[in-house]
């Protein structure tokens, strides 16, 4: 049943339940509320006095809740307003593009030669080869980082938590390559003639020449020839360690600006080697170098590796590491000069005073902590932080140093796949 | 942001040239803002009523891609998040990674206190100024929400640094939260399991918190997602970091797309700081060395790409220096000058008895030696060469510091050893051993080699000093 009532009339009606009690009051069906709008436009008197009708009917309906013990009170009082808090998660998925400027590939450089290709190797290595920064998702990187080991041609200072490895093999070249080999898994050795700068021994390159057959003897993994830095000598000596390693397919350190490039470019050609080209910290000089040994010498890009310069951790490894990864990028889209592996000294991290001084020199300082600790976290941070710029092979020194950084590269590579940890409950389970 | 020319920026600008702003013209001050290197509040006119609109557009153009989260209050709050290239050499990264080391609350009183003053005290002298890591994280490993309190509390008593909360139980989380939401704190996290009554705490207590999705981007992004739309935009996002296999990749993998998506795709969804926790690896290892290098090694690789806070557990010297020296290699403003100007530089009050050391220009070199002397109290003159930015040693292989160029600064500065001095020697690099005879021949000085690290130069002083 359903009957229509004006407002004046429930209102009465309201008032009449307030004073009479409440006694088999039945509130039953609708109660509909009908304003007439459709005669246009609301009268301000009129609303004035509706909303007066509802308010005094709102305070009927409250006397008749409190009679029926309803606690009016404490429903009136203000409540903070409640957080409005989604109750269910939204149903994202997420997605993320390619980078459309990587097109180009990284020009890839075997290193080593084996008997089928008139060498002696029992493998080559090969780097580069990638379309994209290292280990990201956008393309396969075909090969992984490698590492390379010092091997000097006579004793030389060095860090203590280095030279305690090397101690019993340090007057034997040979004897030394084949230990970073057999207890270091070393992937290749560098032999570094040092002692031929004419300021420590002025060793002939004829002489030189023998420590690279030995080394070549000693140890079956490809080889990289290092002078001693010295600008004059170097293209001589490398000259010569290349025709006594002819065939073998070394890399040859370094081709630079200063020094006489043509030679050892020629060097290369001949008795079949690569190039290492090495700048300093400056992408154009890399362009440069990497053209003139192109154009001018006629090397094809297929032996040409590029060292742009390692400087340490907190010794210039952010200039190191922006240069790479520029130099790397600008390969990736196309600049055809700098598409080339990558090599790094990393062993420049033993230069960092905090890899070897005992204690700070700054008084200001907290305790640096034995340095047997710190050294080879320099070597491995430095290294590793060239390797997300871009860097295809490491010039090493610590074995430790060397292990780690090969775990980890391979573990980005996607070589290492196993021991996988469950992290859900971190929190509570990393060591209390 | 979402302009990238001056002229962009110029449209919104009063236009007027006043000056106020330090610049000369507005379109200079444009230019400052798209580099950042100054700030919209810096152009008074702006904030005038009257340029109110502009200043709102402008204000939402310049916003970096990835949001800025501060993390405490006061002088120690730190900001993260906030960069707007994926590479440092295409701007600067901007907000260094914060780096948070843990205590729990089953550890003693005695030694929450011992090991957060460790963390706090620790520094190490750079270019300048101190290295040292941020804040405190707390771990509730009791899963005692009272114990949980205080432990907070103790902490709270003896540092003002930012602090991270660490619970995967709300009630836990809430109990911290009493003792110190008035902090700031970072609340971590938000699951799939918790996300209702954390979002609660996070909103009640107006605090930044952690989206934790381990592995699951499709999650992180509906969690970032419903946060967002509950108004709770101070939001760090944790894909999860897996110390070791497949899973260390995958970790690597997440932080990439997680940041691409953000500044190259412009997906606001996930436009969020990003968290690492290298703590992780001593999930893997049971010896604290090889741990705390695994740690350490997760921490570089996260602080390289992408992770703009870290959770981390060692603090053997080992671990805490090469951490807090990769933060500051990948957060140095590239567009920083590599080079000092060359010349001769007094350090202390150099007399007639003082050493002349011979160094380049590269400002690294240059500032590592400064430090090593100033620091040590050693009146002297340095010789600074012209190297092009390069260090020393480099720079002997690479022809860029010889005995001519050392002549050459000498005599361009006017500077005569034999005058000024009454010992007549040139003390150059250990490095740069090599160049003594030559440098001896064209300076006719007496040419002595120093140590190969200037911070040996102390000791070197003490056997060699004064010369015979």
């Amino acid at each position: 049943m359903k009957r229509e009532i004006d407002l004046e009339e429930l209102n009465r009606i309201l008032r009449k339940l307030n004073i009479e009690g409440l006694e088999d009051v039945h509130i039953e069906g609708d109660v509909e509320i009908e304003l007439d709008m459709a005669h246009g436009g609301l009268d301000p008197a009129f609303l004035q006095s509706l909303g007066h009708e509802f308010a005094q009917i709102a305070m009927h309906l409250l006397n008749i809740s409190q009679l029926l013990g309803y606690p009016v009170q404490r429903a009136m009082q203000p409540q903070p307003p409640q957080l409005e808090l989604p109750t269910r998660l939204a149903d994202e998925r997420f997605s993320v593009g390619g980078i459309s400027e990587w097109k180009h590939r990284i020009e890839e450089v075997t290193l080593g030669a084996t008997s089928s290709d008139g060498g002696t190797r029992s493998h080559t290595i090969t780097l580069g080869g990638e379309q994209a920064l290292p280990y990201y998702f956008d393309a396969e990187m075909p090969h992984g980082n490698y590492i390379t080991m010092d091997v000097f041609d006579m004793p030389i200072g060095m860090a203590k938590a280095v030279k305690v490895n090397y101690e019993d093999v340090m007057e034997d070249p040979a004897e030394w390559a084949k230990k970073v080999v057999r207890e270091f898994n070393a992937d290749m050795v560098t032999i570094h003639l040092i002692s031929t700068d004419p300021g420590i021994k002025d060793t002939p390159p004829r002489e030189a020449a023998k420590t690279v057959e030995d080394v070549l003897q000693a140890v079956k993994v490809p080889i990289v020839i290092g002078g001693s830095g010295n600008p004059e000598k170097d293209p001589e000596v490398l000259e010569a360690a290349a025709a006594a390693a002819e065939g073998e397919r070394c890399l040859l350190a370094s081709a630079s600006l200063n020094l006489d490039y043509a030679r050892i470019a020629e060097a290369a050609k001949k008795y079949d080697h690569v190039v290492l080209a090495w700048t300093q910290l400056e992408i154009n000089a890399q362009k440069e170098l990497n053209r003139k040994l192109m154009k001018q010498c006629g090397l094809e890009r297929d032996r040409i590796v590029i060292d742009p310069t390692t400087a340490a951790l907190g010794y210039g490894l952010d200039y190191a590491y922006t240069n790479m990864e520029r130099i790397r990028i600008a390969g990736l889209i196309g600049d055809s000069e700098l598409s080339f592996p990558i090599s790094s000294g990393t062993t420049n991290a033993w230069g960092a005073r905090e890899a070897w001084m005992v204690s700070s020199p700054i008084s200001e300082d907290s305790d640096w902590g034995p340095r047997e600790y710190r050294g080879p976290i320099w070597e491995i941070v430095t290294g590793l932080t060239l390797a997300l710029a871009g860097c295809d092979l490491f010039m090493m020194m610590h074995p430790a140093s060397v292990q780690v950084l090969k775990d980890i590269t391979q573990m980005l590579h996607g070589t290492i796949t196993e021991n996988d940890v469950d992290i859900k409950d971190w929190i509570t389970r990393v060591v209390v | 942001m979402k302009v990238n020319s001056p002229l962009e920026v110029y449209k919104h600008l009063p236009q007027t040239n006043c000056g106020e702003c330090g610049e000369a013209t507005c379109m200079a001050f444009a230019a400052r803002m798209i580099d950042r290197s100054a700030r919209l509040e810096d152009c008074p006119p702006l904030l005038d009523e009257q340029y109110r609109k502009k200043y709102e557009e402008l204000r939402q153009l310049l916003a970096p891609e990835v949001r800025e989260v501060v993390i405490g209050t006061g002088e120690k709050a730190i900001k993260i998040g906030g960069d707007d290239v994926l590479y440092r050499h295409q701007l600067t990264f901007f907000n260094p990674t914060g780096l948070f080391y843990d205590v729990w609350d089953t550890m003693g009183d005695e030694e929450i206190a011992e090991r957060v003053n460790e963390i706090q005290g620790f520094k190490k002298f750079y270019v300048g100024s101190f290295l040292t890591p941020d804040g405190i994280a707390i771990r509730s490993t009791s899963g005692d929400p009272e114990r949980f309190a205080r432990a907070v509390e103790r902490v709270c008593s003896i540092t003002d640094r930012p602090i991270v909360l660490c619970s995967f139980d709300p009630a836990v989380l809430e109990a911290g939260l009493r003792v110190c939401s008035s902090r700031r704190p970072l609340l971590y996290a938000a699951t799939a399991d918790n996300w209702q009554h954390v979002m609660r705490l996070a909103k009640e207590h107006q605090v930044p918190v952690v989206l934790s999705a381990f592995g699951d981007l499709d999650l992180l992004k509906s969690m970032a997602t419903t946060f967002a739309s509950a108004g709770i935009e101070d939001l760090v996002l944790d894909p999860g970091t897996y110390p070791s296999g497949k899973g260390l990749r995958e970790t690597f993998e997440n932080f990439l797309k997680l940041r691409r998506a953000a500044i190259l795709e412009g997906q606001k969804e996930v436009a969020y700081p990003l968290m690492g926790v290298p703590a992780t690896a001593w999930l893997m290892y049971e010896d604290e060395l090889t741990a705390s290098y695994w740690e350490t090694v997760i921490a570089s690789m996260q602080i390289v790409k992408y992770a703009d806070v870290l959770l981390l557990h060692s603090t053997l010297p080992s671990a805490l220096l090469p951490v807090l020296h990769i933060r500051d290699t990948i957060y140095t403003d590239p567009r920083r000058p590599v080079q000092v100007e060359p010349g001769i530089k007094e350090i202390g009050k150099p007399d007639a008895s003082s050493p002349v050391f011979v160094t380049t220009n590269f400002a690294l070199t240059y500032y590592t030696v400064e430090s090593d002397l100033a620091s040590n109290k050693i009146d002297c003159y340095v010789v600074v060469v012209d190297t092009e930015g390069i260090g020393v040693e480099a720079a002997v292989a690479g022809g860029q510091l010889t005995a001519e160029k050392i002549k050459d600064t000498l005599e361009k500065e006017h500077f005569d050893v034999k005058e000024k001095t009454e010992h007549g020697v040139l003390v150059i690099p250990g490095l740069a051993a090599r160049l003594q005879g030559e440098l001896e021949d064209v300076t006719r000085l007496k040419v002595v080699v120093g140590p190969q690290d200037s911070g040996r130069i102390p000791k070197w002083m003490e056997k060699n000093w004064p010369p015979e």
